[in-house]
């Protein structure tokens, strides 16, 4: 068995003084899809984002692909470069148009040649279906146009792992599933993905493992059918059976 | 058949109304014209109260008269949507239109059909109205300053390159593009200081030596405008970057920075900068009053850049930090490509602001002894042979503000036009 691509002991993290996270364990394993779920404010999102830290976790160690997250961490740029992120409110530049948001990064934290950015761009543009939106505005596409074109952004950057933090939660529902299929397509690719969703069909549908979280610690982590077949606490039965 | 109703303005009696109307409005605008330009009283035989009273009744009833909403008639909807609204709109439109021809003949007589523009000395003024002459004959004075006349060239090409060294960025190369804020940040000011050195103060080459006093007119105000809008931009820009730092050395240098010049008035500063500043030099260190007031200006200057471009920053979602960090960049690459362009496209109009009234604070510079244009007027005004003429002479820098404003103002509207991209 290999080595887990991301592990994170005993962490826990506050605000101010109100703890979000409470020691967390947690172990991902290369090409593995995990889905955290959750009611909200339960930590979810912050758990992804102390992930490539965004967020400072206080206690505990993250260890991702072999480098220790802490203050101590020089090249935090080159740990994000292989962690890719999709967000929410999809966070693209509005100032740059389709193909240079994707271009961007290679270009300037890679140093890829413009040229060979710009292919690689269309490509992974062509993967989400929108490289013929390339040279068009972030304010001129549709939501589920923008979360896609923000997956093929962070491809862009070929990273290691994948992390989505709730990627459908603002998009109108017949959107949700052109993002959904983009992201089922890359779990087939076998990328590495950690994903904050409540799209429970697609949690069955791809997932090897579901966690469940409430109040910042992790209640249940249990293989995908195992979850949803006959889950062990009280508080996801509960949670299930309003979700389902 | 369908009454109609002749006392109360409608869409049935329309036509009748509103050709009344219109009529009475414009009886009560030829009363006041003819009274005006004529000096004619057309309401003579009425008693002296209602004379001045009259075109304003005559004007509300025609206006009233024309109020009918929905006309199906564009140009009465216009004005009835604008300046007719109601019985008080309609009494402030009336009284605006009247003060605005009762003081057109005074003024236009004034300042051309009565004025004087011929000769070279104020003997040629001797009407009642304005003396442009005086304009005339100073105009040199007022352009260069005590600058001595058969030099007036080295100026004039002095500006036009640097005008012309300004518009380089529009016909860079594409490859070279990326060097276009290098250029315009260190490249350009510096060249355009060694054009102005070389080319005004002089000195070598051949070219007389001109000190910086002898400066003045419109053209100090260009230079002094000019250096200190180049670099109090980037300077602000440190300052508001600085000032959002998690450094906290640097944060509160910046937040001192910034308080210290908000809070001290810019006369002030110019004093301190003329009169105060030399004596912490070292004996042999000489650096022009000139350039000392430009850089006071610049960093007085900066402090209020620093703050509006600050605002901008904070305006942004976090999500835009957020997403340039996930991809791996670091401070200076996320500010450079993602925070930045963003940010400055939205402060375009305070920074105009900011810039629009560094050039009118440029005429304090007279209080250490600089005479740019409205310190030439000042000492004009003062010249025995003149005297009696400041109001030809505030009229003309009134004028020839409000013309560079004006522009600057157009451009930055230009500008944020062009760096409009949907959000």
């Amino acid at each position: 068995m290999s080595d887990p691509i991301i592990k994170i002991q005993n962490m826990n993290k506050w605000f101010g003084d109100f703890q979000v996270l409470k020691n967390i364990n947690l172990e991902v394993e290369a090409n593995k899809k995990i889905v955290v779920c959750g009611p909200s404010g339960s930590g979810k999102s912050t758990l992804i984002r102390c992930i490539n830290r965004l967020e400072e976790h206080q206690e505990g160690d993250i260890i991702v692909d072999g480098n220790e997250l802490s203050e101590k961490t020089k090249d935090i740029e080159k740990i994000r470069a292989e962690v890719g992120m999709v967000f929410q409110q999809f966070n693209l530049f509005p100032h740059l148009s389709i193909l240079d948001n994707c271009t961007l990064a290679p270009i300037w934290v890679k140093k890829m040649p413009k040229k060979e950015a710009q292919e690689l761009a269309l490509d992974q543009l062509k993967k989400v279906q929108i490289d013929d939106q390339a040279n068009k505005f972030p304010g001129q596409l549709s939501g589920g146009q923008q979360q896609r074109c923000a997956i093929a952004r962070a491809l862009c950057m070929q990273p290691k792992i994948m992390l989505f933090d709730e990627p459908t939660s603002a998009l109108d529902p017949e959107m949700i599933k052109e993002v959904l299929d983009a992201m089922v397509n890359l779990a087939k690719g076998g990328m590495t993905m950690i994903v904050v969703t409540h799209e429970m069909g697609f949690a069955k549908e791809v997932a090897d493992e579901v966690i469940f979280m409430d109040e910042g610690m992790i209640i249940e982590k249990a293989d995908t059918k195992e979850f949803f077949a006959n889950p062990k606490s009280d508080r996801t039965k509960l949670f299930l059976s309003q979700i389902l | 058949m369908q009454k109609i109703n002749f006392l109360k303005p409608n869409r049935d009696n329309i036509k009748n109304y509103s050709i009344i109307g219109s009529f009475l409005v414009l009886v009560s605008l030829i009363d006041v014209m003819s009274n005006a330009f004529l000096k004619i009283n057309l309401t003579s035989f009425l008693p002296s109260s209602l004379t001045i009273l009259f075109p304003l009744i005559i004007g509300l009833i025609g206006l009233n008269m024309m109020r009918i909403d929905y006309s199906g008639n564009k140009t009465l909807d216009l004005l009835n949507k604008n300046i007719n609204t109601n019985n008080f709109n309609a009494l402030l439109t009336l009284l605006i239109l009247f003060s605005i021809i009762k003081a057109l003949p005074q003024s236009l007589s004034w300042m051309i059909f009565d004025a004087t523009i011929s000769g070279d000395s104020k003997d040629a003024c001797t009407g009642t109205g304005a003396c442009w002459t005086y304009i005339k004959v100073w105009f040199r004075r007022f352009m260069y300053g005590m600058y001595p006349n058969e030099f007036h060239w080295r100026i004039n090409t002095a500006f036009i390159l640097v005008i012309a060294l300004g518009f380089v960025g529009y016909f860079m190369k594409e490859n070279l593009k990326k060097y276009l804020a290098l250029y315009y940040v260190i490249i350009y000011p510096v060249i355009a200081y060694l054009v102005i050195y070389y080319l005004i103060s002089g000195g070598s080459f051949g070219l007389q030596w001109v000190e910086t006093g002898a400066w003045g007119g419109l053209s100090l105000t260009f230079i002094v405008s000019f250096f200190c809008l180049i670099f109090c931009f980037p300077l602000g820009m440190i300052f508001a970057l600085g000032r959002r730092s998690n450094l906290p050395a640097i944060k509160y240098i910046s937040i001192c920075y910034i308080e210290f010049w908000r809070g001290v008035p810019l006369i002030t500063v110019l004093f301190m900068s003329s009169v105060m500043f030399p004596m912490f030099l070292p004996e042999d260190f000489f650096m022009d009053k000139l350039v000392r007031v430009i850089i006071a200006i610049t960093l007085f200057e900066a402090a209020y850049c620093a703050e509006v471009i600050r605002g901008g920053l904070q305006s942004l979602p976090r999500g835009q930090y957020d997403a340039a960090k996930s991809l791996g960049m670091g401070y200076w690459k996320m500010h450079i490509f993602v925070i930045l362009p963003q940010a400055l496209k939205l402060v375009i109009p305070g920074i105009a602001n900011t810039f629009l009234a560094l050039v009118k604070d440029t005429p304090l510079i007279f209080v250490v002894g600089l005479a740019e244009l409205a310190g030439m007027l000042a000492l004009a005004k003062t010249n025995p042979k003149w005297l009696g003429f400041a109001m030809e002479g505030y009229i003309f820098a009134s004028i020839v503000f409000w013309i560079i404003c004006y522009a600057m103002s157009k451009y930055s509207y230009n500008l944020e036009a062009k760096y409009k991209t949907e959000r």
